[in-house]
């Protein structure tokens, strides 16, 4: 019998029941934030049900926040509904006895920056949240996926999924980046290879010796983005980086605990002989930094590529998408991406707003005022920290200083421009160097153009004013 | 959950591939703690301009396609975000079924949980519909039960759907009241992780 992916083995190790085709999957921790869940709650209390596991839930505020004057509580939110949603979570979670972060603690921040920063996502879990980018929790090899909010109901009140078993992809990524190329240029690069729905139906598993060489941050910017290639959940095997980011986080087991714990990790792995159902490799020594250029984020080229022309392809579908995608991106078939003015920036979202991407991105920052250079006149250009810790923790290594003296603007945590449900958003027809997720049509705000890029070229294009590497 | 098994209703075709969850309903509609009332924010951009005003070209806006229960749609639809808003806001819209060549997963599920019935046909096929409802007739027969559709020219589809999901679907099961007749399952499930990760215990 051929051997198990790590998908497999976590999968296998939280089946409670089998319903058919259906498994009822045990999960180990749920994370819960104000705009998902909310109607669940609603739904548990018409059915006078009351919430299995309230020690393994944790709740942030994070979709809808402001990021300026979070001190003064969420009383003060301007926007109506938002202030009631918050307010909603706040009162949920309480008489539930769950533990929540509320806006303004330290502690704060998106949800997918919180859980592991914390320490409560760890190696072999099944981990879910009202959230699409939960997959980001694959980096620590756990099984992670978005649920909508009938789901999240399901959860809170039996601690348990019905899902059916995904099928397994292995994406291999091997050799030595040049350097400027890292974990979004990858993620940005598989999508392009297999497209938005390319994964759809699969859990991914990344391996290869650019994976092993990957930081946890960069581990999670990958996971984060495989649901950009319609794949709920991705997966990296937990080895010494895994174990090395946990140890001593608040939540991380001590001690004799703490040694039970690695030894159990160290048993999710993908056997040798284990078979994937699908494999593709990439070459990361082959790779430029990449960026999108249209309104699906299957729409990348290299930093040195040009804007497709619809004539180019065959497919009249296809020919009309790109035509389409161009249009209201206000790009021209053949021009230069590096080419393209841009209005805004934005760094931040789950994908890129740990302290490590503040990092790389501040060191661009830095080099820009070595040359006595700042961000371009016309640009407007903000960074939003991942959350409370990472805001905290890049002031005291003077990251804030750096970007203010840039021309950068400083922010307070949560998702902010991401989806644009704060008010900070494009207005029609601005573009924007984005380190986010998503630049469908409509995303940071109705009519705005997205291009997603790593942190160091969302810097360089700041200061440029045009997407660029280098500046 | 209302039970689906069969609808005659009118279908409309939309012809976009990748419509995401963003465009189903946007952002702003998403701030309420209601399930109710999203009708009025399903695909906002495209069926209203910047002022709020309904966009007569759209197809949904076209008097000959109000109170459609049928969305026939491009390859992966729903795919990126999974808020659930969006099959809330179709449902609320009156739509009961959607027939499209692929969904993105998370959406998928979604349909199921709310009785909204996502039916998978090959992309040829799904064309062939789509042009039958730009027609002058738009009333489609959707059968869960013998798992077919039929277009307004007695032409019969027939689609693949799992077992289990189906018999959900026609009984309008409620899937929380289903597992919580494993609880005794769960807890021995609870009470074996428990020895084997006790650090995941917290200390009471
Ligand atoms: S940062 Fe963006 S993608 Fe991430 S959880 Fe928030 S809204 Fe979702």
């Amino acid at each position: 019998m051929a051997g198990k992916t790590l998908y497999d083995k976590i999968w296998d190790a939280h089946v409670v029941a089998q319903d058919g085709g259906e498994a009822v999957l045990y999960i180990d921790l749920h994370l819960i934030h104000e705009v998902t869940s909310p109607q669940a709650f609603a739904g548990l209390r018409a059915h006078n049900r009351k919430v299995r596991r309230p020690d393994r839930t944790l709740a942030v505020a994070d979709h809808n926040i402001p990021t300026q004057g979070q001190a003064k509580g969420v009383d003060a939110v301007a926007d109506d509904e938002s202030r009631l949603q918050l307010q909603t979570l706040a009162r949920n979670v309480k008489d539930a006895g769950i533990e929540f972060f509320p806006m303004g603690d330290v502690r704060n921040g998106i949800v997918h920056v919180v859980g592991p920063e914390q320490g409560r996502t760890q190696p072999g879990m099944t981990i879910v949240c009202g959230d699409s980018h939960t997959s980001t929790h694959g980096a620590f090899g756990a099984l992670a996926h978005g649920i909508g909010t009938s789901e999240v109901e399901h959860v809170l009140a039996t601690q348990t999924l019905r899902q059916q078993k995904a099928k397994n992809f292995r994406v291999l990524i091997e050799g030595k980046p040049r350097p400027g190329v890292g974990a979004k240029d990858y993620a940005l690069a598989v999508i392009g290879a297999i497209g938005t729905a390319g994964g759809t139906g699969y859990c991914i598993e990344y391996a290869g010796d650019a994976i092993r060489d990957l930081s946890m941050e960069g581990r999670m910017t990958l996971c984060n983005l495989t649901i950009e290639g319609g794949a709920r959940a991705g997966l990296v095997a937990p080895d010494q980086t895994t174990f090395d980011y946990l140890l001593g986080k608040p939540a991380a087991p001590k001690g004799a605990a703490w040694e039970m714990a690695v030894n159990y990790w160290k048993s999710f792995f993908t056997d040798d002989d284990a078979v994937f159902d699908r494999e593709i490799r990439i070459d990361a020594a082959a790779l430029v930094p990449q960026v999108t250029w249209g309104t699906s984020p299957e729409d990348v080229v290299g930093i040195d590529g040009v804007v497709p022309d619809p004539a180019a392809f065959d497919d009249p579908e296809k020919k009309a998408q790109v035509q389409r995608a161009l249009d209201y991106m206000g790009l021209t078939a053949g021009q230069k991406i590096a080419d393209a003015r841009i209005d805004r920036v934005f760094i931040g979202s789950c994908t890129n707003s740990r302290i490590e991407d503040l990092r790389a991105a501040a060191a661009v920052a830095q080099q820009a005022l070595d040359e006595g250079k700042k961000v371009a006149s016309h640009v407007s250009a903000m960074v939003v920290p991942g959350s409370g810790l990472v805001k905290a923790q890049a002031e005291l290594e003077g990251l804030d200083d750096v970007f203010i003296a840039a021309g950068f603007d400083w922010r307070e945590p949560g998702c902010s421009m991401c989806l644009a449900m704060n008010p900070d958003r494009l207005e029609p027809g601005q573009r924007c160097a984005s380190t986010s997720n998503r630049n469908f049509e409509g995303r940071q705000g109705r009519g705005g153009r997205t291009h997603l890029m790593s942190p160091a070229l969302a810097v360089a294009s700041a200061i440029a004013g045009h997407i660029t590497d280098r500046f | 959950m209302d039970p689906f098994v069969r609808l005659d209703g009118r279908a409309v075709p939309l012809d976009v591939a990748n419509i995401d969850t963003d465009q189903l309903i946007p952002k702003q509609f998403l701030k309420t703690v209601e399930r109710e009332g999203l009708g009025k924010g399903l695909l906002f951009d495209f069926r209203f301009d910047e002022a709020g005003n309904p966009k007569p070209d759209f197809i949904l806006n076209k008097p000959e396609y109000k109170g459609s229960s049928v969305l026939i749609a491009g390859d992966n639809f729903g795919c990126g975000s999974s808020r659930e808003h969006a099959p809330w806001a179709l449902m609320d819209y009156g739509f009961k079924a959607i027939i499209a060549p692929s969904y993105a997963d998370i959406f998928y599920n979604n349909c199921f949980s709310n009785g909204l019935l996502p039916v998978v046909l090959p992309e040829a096929q799904v064309r062939e519909l789509m042009a039958e409802a730009l027609g002058g007739n738009h009333v489609f027969t959707v059968d869960l039960a013998e798992q077919v559709v039929v277009s307004p020219s007695g032409k019969t589809f027939s689609f693949e759907i799992d077992p289990t999901r189906k018999e959900k679907l026609i009984k309008g099961l409620d899937a929380i009241g289903e597992t919580l007749q494993r609880a005794s399952d769960i807890d021995r499930f609870e009470q074996r992780m428990a020895v084997a990760e006790p650090w995941l215990e917290k200390a009471s």
